[in-house]
């Protein structure tokens, strides 16, 4: 049985990530099944805090607290849930058959997070801002936006490396939030800073670069050993 | 100046220092158990290789 | 394999450990702020850094172990994270004691140490559940690797990122490794260091040798009985 011989150079990377991405993207708009949740698991996880610490309107810390630890829950769904169906349908052994490389893979996965979470942010900060701000957002917006993206690439890139880290262990939905809670802590810590002085009163960025730099250190640091070691993964 | 007055704050020295012992000692404790575990399978297997050769005699094949 | 040079070190380990005591009780002077009391810092801060030093050292052994693809690496691996988990318990009892005797709380959010390590250890945690819930043993080696690679990268920037908060909200109250610490508080601090580092390669060796020796023993049990197994 002979096969012909396809002469055809091996897909590159970026094109097979992109094709990986447009799957996973068009998949979650048909099904719907991450975004919506983790919207509106931070929605009600606002209404918790309200709640819970009796409170009408935060400011400062508090609110700067509220926000990314909630955004940052919302994150361990999207992580949980990020290799799903490829666990469900077997799909890792059929991207494995191809000639494949594992990184194009973390580039897909990641990107994918980075723009669910991106999602979830367009709708979950202005909730934040009508139901528990109690200063202004606008005047916050632009570097807070900055913030976001720079927290969103730190998660997504550690979330794609978690999420398939845990993927074929058995009790995967115990394992996600319990290894990628600590692992964003340095992201917490420099956003919340951050946050803090934009979301009082008196809007003062101080000590942002410091902050930035934080981030960015994180950002670089995890994207470089992601994707340098995914390609130990799923290597069946 | 310390919260505690120097006698009281023994205490928490000792305790601090006796916590490092203890975690040693713990852990010699249990790799006792382990090569005692060791040594007891290793028997269990060298008795059964010599069993093993003892039969091979038995049935007439050469001794290596 | 494992436990080569194992008596020298053991015999180091011994002496450095009654020298360190011996410097840390009738050596070391007392400290004008917080007197006897500091003397936890000797058994506290060197615990500290060698359980760092080693989650650092097994995420290293975790990339030789990718690299050569030889499976004593993730050995080595997992007994220095192993290990170092047990010191990150010892080093979390031993801040809180410090904690409370110095300011009467059994827990200080202002020492970026302490705050740092709990976070570091709670994330270690979550390497046991990882191992063991992968059952193939040559993806179990290259999972854990993964993990201890990312874990270890991890510790220095934690690390940081704490202390920078720290700065910020609570000034830092217990000054401890500073520049100021006199000539015979230094000496003894670094016996008490170098004792802890020779008893963590001590034990490190001594649990590879005893891992090693059980796996042979597999080996060796597989090899007799073949027709027993069904």
């Amino acid at each position: 049985m002979s096969v012909p011989a396809v002469d055809r150079p091996p897909p590159s990377t970026f094109s097979t990530a992109r094709a990986i991405l447009r799957k996973d993207l068009a998949i979650e708009l048909r099904t719907k099944e991450s975004v919506p949740a983790m919207t509106l698991f931070t929605v009600t996880v606002f209404v918790l805090f309200h709640f819970g610490l009796d409170r009408d309107t935060l400011e400062g810390d508090l609110a700067s607290g509220v926000l990314w630890v909630t955004l940052l829950l919302a994150a361990v769904i999207g992580v949980s849930r990020l290799f799903a169906t490829e666990r469900d349908q077997g799909g890792i052994d059929g991207l494995l058959l191809a000639p494949v490389d594992r990184t194009a893979l973390w580039i897909a996965k990641a990107t994918a997070l980075f723009l669910y979470l991106t999602a979830v942010e367009l709708v979950a900060v202005p909730a934040f801002a009508i139901l528990l701000l109690g200063p202004d957002l606008l005047p916050a917006l632009p570097v807070l936006a900055l913030l976001l993206v720079a927290v969103n690439i730190g998660v997504a890139a550690i979330g794609a490396l978690v999420s398939a880290l845990a993927a074929e262990t058995r009790a995967h939905e115990l394992i996600v939030p319990l290894m990628l809670l600590p692992l964003v802590v340095p992201l917490l810590i420099a956003a919340a800073s951050a946050t803090e002085p934009l979301l009082r009163g008196d809007q003062g960025a101080e000590d942002l670069l410091r902050w930035l730099g934080l981030l960015t250190l994180y950002d670089v640091v995890f994207v470089l050993i992601a994707a340098a070691v995914f390609d130990f993964l799923l290597d069946d | 100046m310390p919260a505690l007055p120097l006698d009281e704050a023994g205490k928490y020295v000792a305790a601090a220092y006796i916590v490092f012992f203890t975690l040693i000692v713990v852990y010699v404790a249990i790799m006792a158990a382990k090569v005692a575990r060791i040594d007891r399978e290793l028997t269990e297997l060298t008795d059964l290789a010599e069993q093993q050769r003892a039969e091979r005699d038995r049935d007439g094949e050469p001794v290596a | 394999m494992f436990s080569r040079g194992i008596k020298p070190l053991a015999i180091a380990t011994a002496v450095m450990t009654a020298v360190s005591l011996g410097l840390v009780f009738f050596y070391a002077p007392l400290d004008a702020d917080q007197g006897f009391i500091q003397k936890i810092f000797y058994v506290h801060v060197p615990l500290a850094i060698v359980a760092l030093c080693g989650f650092v050292a097994g995420g290293i052994m975790g990339v030789i172990h990718l690299r050569t693809g030889d499976r004593s690496w993730d050995a080595r691996s997992y007994v220095a994270i192993h290990m170092s988990i047990i010191l990150g318990v010892a080093v979390l009892v031993t801040g809180a004691l410090w904690a409370k005797a110095a300011w009467g709380h059994w827990w200080l959010w202002d020492e970026p140490v302490l705050v740092s390590f709990l976070v570091v250890f709670l994330l270690y945690c979550v390497y046991y559940p990882l191992r063991f819930s992968i059952e193939d043993p040559e993806r179990q080696a290259r999972y854990s690797s993964v993990f201890a690679i990312a874990a270890g990268a991890f510790v220095p920037i934690n690390f940081a990122a704490v202390r920078m908060a720290e700065a910020f909200t609570h000034p830092r109250v217990l000054s401890q490794t500073g520049g100021s610490m006199p000539g015979e508080m230094r000496l003894t601090f670094i016996a008490c260091l170098v004792a802890v580092t020779l008893l963590f390669v001590t034990l490190w060796k001594f649990e590879l040798t005893a891992k090693n020796a059980s796996a042979q023993l597999n080996r060796l049990r597989r090899a007799l009985e073949p027709e027993g197994v069904s």
